[in-house]
C-alpha cells in the first residue's frame, strides 16, 4: 500500500469522517486517495480558512479537526490557523505536503521549512521520512492533539513518502516516552482547597477555557452552589457557567463586566480552574495578589506560577479534579448558606451597575443589537466570534445560557477567525444554529468562505455589527493617540449583502431593532448562508475598558 | 543567579533546535549548551547553563519538561554535582621569558600542553568554570590569541536511586 493510501486507513482508523483543505503539487497523491475514501472533503478557498474550520469542528467536537494544505505558500497560508489553535489549546491535526525527501534542503519549487517555522506554535510537528511510518505517527499526532492540553499537531509527509509502497503496519497503540498527559490531581491539595474556600470571608470562582475543553459544567456549577460562591470567567472561559444563574458575574478582563471586575478584586480567595492569568483577563495583578489567596487548577504543570504565585496548585484534568472536589463536599456534607455578606454584596454589585451603567445612546447601539439577537436565538445555539469591538460586546451583552456554546479567537485574536470556525462548527454540529457574531473588517478577511457555506451546505448565520471601520483601532486611537484616526476607515465598501448574495448566500440589511429580530427568523428557516449587515453607530466605544497594564480596579467606565 | 539544567532526550534530529528554540521564543537565556549522546544511544543528554531568578528558572524547567520529546530534567545542585568544562586556549609569547612563566601558571593549573611555538603555546584544561576563568585572568597579560569553550557538563553525585 501506498503512504496516502495508509494515511488514509489511519485517519478513518481515528474516526476522522470530515476534513478541510486544499490542494497543490506536494499533496496530489494524498488528494487522489482522499477520492477514493469515504472521508467528507471540504474544498476551502485559502489554507487559513482550512485549519479556522478545523479548528472550529475542534472545539466543538472536541477532537481533532483535520486540515490538509500543499507545501510552501499552502503551508506557510496555514501557520496563523495553526498559531490560533496553539493559543487557544484547540485540538488539530495539520497535514502538509512536501517536496520529495532528496530535494529538501535545496530550495526546490514551493519547499518552506514548516517543521521549523511552526515549531514555536505547534504541541508537536511530525515529518514521516518512509511510508511505513505514517500509521504510527498519525496515531501519535491524535494522541498528542486530544489529551492533556490539546493543540495542534502538524504532519508534513515529503510527496515521495506519501507515493512509496510498502509493507506498513498499523499499530492499535502508540506509546510516547517524554509525554505523560494524564496527571492524576493531588487530593491532599483539593482538600486544602476546599479548606481555603470555606475559611475565606469573600470567595470567587474564575473559570477559565479549561472548564470547557474539559466540559466540566456540571461540576463547576455544583461547587458554586454547594459553597455559595459566585462565578466570574475569563473571556475564554466565558460561557462556561450559565450567564443568567443568580452566581453569574460574567467574564473579568480588559473588557469584562464592571461587577465581575469589582468583584474579583474584592475577593480574598480565588478558585481559578483553567485558566492561565492572562494579561488581558487579570490586567496587573500585583497589588492586591498579596491579599488573595490563589488556588489554581490546571492540566497544564508549566501554567502553574507562570503568571502567577499560587497558594495552592492540583494539576490535573480540571474536570477530574473537581468532580472529586464535588464528590468531598457531598460526602462530608458541606454546603455554605448563601445568606453571607459577601453573596448580598454581589448582589447588590451586580444591581449597582446594572442600573446605572449607562449603555450607549443609539438605535442600534451594541447592547440593543445583541439582546435581540439572544432573544431570538435557541439556547443550544453555537456563537462563534470575530476580533475586534463586536467580539467584546458579545462579551458584554450576550449572555450564553447553555455551556460550552461560545468559541472565540481568545488567545491570539485571530480576525478572520470567527467565519471560517462557524462552518467548521456546523459540520461538527449540523443540527444546531450557528451564528458568527462579526465585525466587517474580519468577516472581510476570510469572507471568500461564503462559497464553502453555500456549496457544501454548512449554513451559518454571520451576523454583522457594522461600523464601516476597523472599530477597535478606532477606539483606541479616540481614547490613547488624541483622536488621530489612522488607517481605520473601511468606507462601507464591499457590500456585504451583494457579496452574500455573489455567493449565492442570503444577505439582509438590518436597519432597527425590529428588522434584526426579524432577519435572525429569517436566517434561522433559511437553509443557505445568511449575512446580516447591520449599520450600529461608527462613535461606540467598549466599556468598561481597563487600559493595558493597569489593574482591574481602575476601569473607565461609560459617563 | 546561574543554574545548571541537565536535559535528557530522545536523540533524533531537530531536538536541539527545539531546545534553543523554546529558549528564545520564552525570552529565557542560554549561557552555555553541550550536547552528547548517552550510553543509551536513543538518548542525549544536555547540559545548560542559565542565567535567571528563582522563578524564572522553575519555569524553563517546567517548559522543557512539557516538551514531548524530553524524557527527563533536573537541575543540578552545584554540591551535589560534578561540573566540568573544557577549554583550549592559545596564548601569546612575546619574549623568552613569557614561555616559562606560561608553563609554570599551566602547571599549577594542571593543564595539558600541546602546541608549543616561538610565538605562542596552546594549553588545554579541565576544570569548573570558576578555575577557568581564575586561569584566563592569569594569562590574560601575556596576550590571548583564541579561545574556544565548551560549555558546562554535568552529572548529579551518587546512584540512581539518590538522584
Ligand atoms: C489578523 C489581525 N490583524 C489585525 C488585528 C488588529 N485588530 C484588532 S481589532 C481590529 C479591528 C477589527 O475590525 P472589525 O472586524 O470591523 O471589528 P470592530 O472592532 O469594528 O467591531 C484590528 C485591526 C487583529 N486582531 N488580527
Amino acid at each position: 500500500m501506498s503512504g496516502a493510501r495508509s494515511l488514509m486507513v489511519a485517519l478513518e482508523k481515528e474516526g476522522v469522517d470530515i476534513a478541510f483543505g486544499l490542494p497543490g503539487g506536494a499533496n496530489l497523491p494524498i488528494y487522489d486517495e482522499l477520492y477514493k475514501s469515504n472521508i467528507r472533503h471540504i474544498l476551502a478557498r485559502h489554507e487559513q480558512s482550512a485549519a479556522h474550520m478545523a479548528d472550529g469542528f475542534g472545539r466543538v467536537s472536541r477532537r481533532p479537526g483535520v486540515c490538509f494544505a500543499t507545501s510552501g505558500p499552502g503551508a506557510t497560508n496555514i501557520v496563523t490557523g495553526i498559531a490560533t489553535a496553539q493559543a487557544d489549546s484547540a485540538p488539530m491535526v495539520a497535514i502538509t505536503g512536501q517536496v520529495p525527501l532528496k530535494m529538501i534542503g535545496k530550495d526546490a519549487f514551493q519547499e518552506s521549512d514548516i517543521i521549523g517555522i511552526s515549531n514555536p506554535i505547534v504541541k508537536y510537528a511530525f515529518q514521516p521520512t518512509s511510508a511505513t511510518e505514517i500509521p504510527e505517527v498519525v496515531k501519535k499526532a491524535f494522541y498528542i492533539s486530544s489529551t492533556g492540553r490539546p493543540g495542534p499537531v502538524l504532519i508534513d509527509i515529503p510527496k515521495d513518502v506519501q507515493q512509496n509502497e510498502a509493507e506498513i503496519p498499523f499499530p492499535s497503540e502508540v506509546k510516547i516516552r517524554g509525554y505523560h498527559p494524564w496527571v492524576d490531581p493531588d487530593i491532599t491539595q483539593i482538600e486544602r482547597a476546599i479548606d481555603m474556600l470555606l475559611s475565606a470571608e469573600r470567595p470567587i470562582i474564575l473559570a477559565g477555557g479549561g472548564v470547557i475543553i474539559s466540559g466540566a459544567f456540571a461540576e463547576i456549577q455544583s461547587i458554586a452552589e454547594l459553597l455559595m460562591i459566585p462565578v466570574v470567567t475569563t473571556f475564554k472561559g466565558k460561557g462556561s457557567f450559565p450567564e443568567n444563574h443568580p452566581l453569574s458575574l460574567g467574564p473579568i478582563g480588559m473588557h469584562g463586566h464592571a461587577e465581575a471586575n469589582k468583584m474579583m478584586t474584592e475577593a480574598d480567595c480565588v478558585l481559578a480552574a483553567g485558566s492561565r492569568f492572562s494579561d488581558r483577563s487579570v490586567g496587573t495583578f500585583e497589588e492586591f495578589e498579596k491579599r488573595l489567596k490563589i488556588i489554581h487548577m490546571d492540566v497544564d504543570p508549566a501554567e502553574i506560577g507562570k503568571n502567577q504565585t499560587t497558594t495552592v496548585a492540583i494539576v490535573g484534568d480540571v474536570k477530574a479534579s473537581l468532580r472529586i472536589m464535588v464528590k468531598m463536599l457531598v460526602q462530608k456534607a458541606i454546603r455554605r448558606n448563601g445568606d453571607y455578606p459577601w453573596v448580598k454584596r454581589m448582589k447588590e454589585t451586580k444591581d449597582y451597575y446594572r442600573e446605572n451603567l449607562k449603555l450607549h445612546d443609539h438605535p442600534l447601539a451594541a447592547a440593543k443589537v445583541l439582546r435581540k439577537l439572544r432573544e431570538v436565538l435557541p439556547h443550544q445555539s453555537i456563537v462563534t466570534t470575530e476580533v475586534g469591538q463586536h467580539q467584546m460586546w458579545a462579551s458584554l451583552f450576550f449572555d450564553v445560557i447553555h455551556p460550552g456554546t461560545f468559541f472565540s479567537s481568545t488567545g491570539l485574536g485571530t480576525m478572520g477567525w470567527g467565519f471560517p470556525a462557524a462552518i467548521g462548527a456546523k459540520a461538527a454540529k449540523p443540527g444546531v444554529p450557528v451564528v458568527d457574531i462579526a465585525g466587517e473588517g474580519s468577516f472581510n478577511m476570510t469572507e471568500n468562505s461564503l462559497a464553502v457555506s453555500v456549496l457544501d451546505n454548512l449554513p451559518v448565520i454571520v451576523f454583522i455589527m457594522n461600523n464601516f471601520s476597523l472599530g477597535m483601532v478606532a477606539q483606541w486611537q479616540r481614547t490613547f493617540y488624541d483622536r488621530r484616526m489612522m488607517a481605520i476607515d473601511l468606507k462601507n465598501c464591499p457590500d456585504y449583502v451583494k457579496i452574500a448574495q455573489a455567493y449565492g448566500a442570503q444577505g439582509i440589511r438590518a436597519q432597527s431593532l425590529d428588522e434584526v429580530g426579524n432577519a435572525v427568523k429569517t436566517a434561522l428557516k433559511s437553509d443557505v448562508a445568511t449575512v446580516i449587515d447591520i449599520p450600529i453607530d461608527p462613535q461606540e466605544d467598549v466599556l468598561p475598558f481597563v487600559a493595558p497594564g493597569t489593574p482591574l480596579t481602575d476601569m473607565i467606565l461609560p459617563s | 543567579m546561574w543554574s545548571i539544567i541537565s536535559l535528557l532526550v530522545e536523540n533524533k534530529p531537530g531536538i536541539l533546535f527545539k531546545v534553543t528554540n523554546l529558549f528564545r521564543s520564552r525570552n529565557f537565556n542560554i549561557d552555555s549548551i553541550s550536547v552528547g549522546v548517552t550510553e543509551n544511544p536513543e538518548f542525549s543528554r544536555m547540559t545548560i547553563t542559565t542565567l535567571g531568578d528563582e522563578k524564572q528558572v522553575t519555569q524553563i524547567i517546567k517548559q522543557l519538561d512539557k516538551m514531548i520529546d524530553t524524557i527527563e530534567v533536573k537541575r543540578l545542585d552545584e554540591k551535589m554535582s560534578v561540573y566540568r568544562e573544557l577549554v583550549l586556549m592559545k596564548i601569546k609569547v612575546s619574549k623568552p621569558s613569557d614561555s616559562m612563566e606560561i608553563m609554570n601558571i599551566a602547571k599549577a593549573f594542571e593543564c595539558e600542553v600541546h602546541d608549543v611555538r616561538k610565538t605562542s603555546i596552546m594549553v588545554e584544561l579541565t576544570a569548573t568554570p570558576d578555575r577557568i576563568n581564575a586561569f584566563e585572568d592569569l594569562v590574560r597579560g601575556f596576550g590571548i590569541i583564541d579561545v574556544a569553550r565548551t560549555g558546562i557538563c554535568a552529572l548529579a553525585r551518587g546512584g540512581a536511586d539518590e538522584s
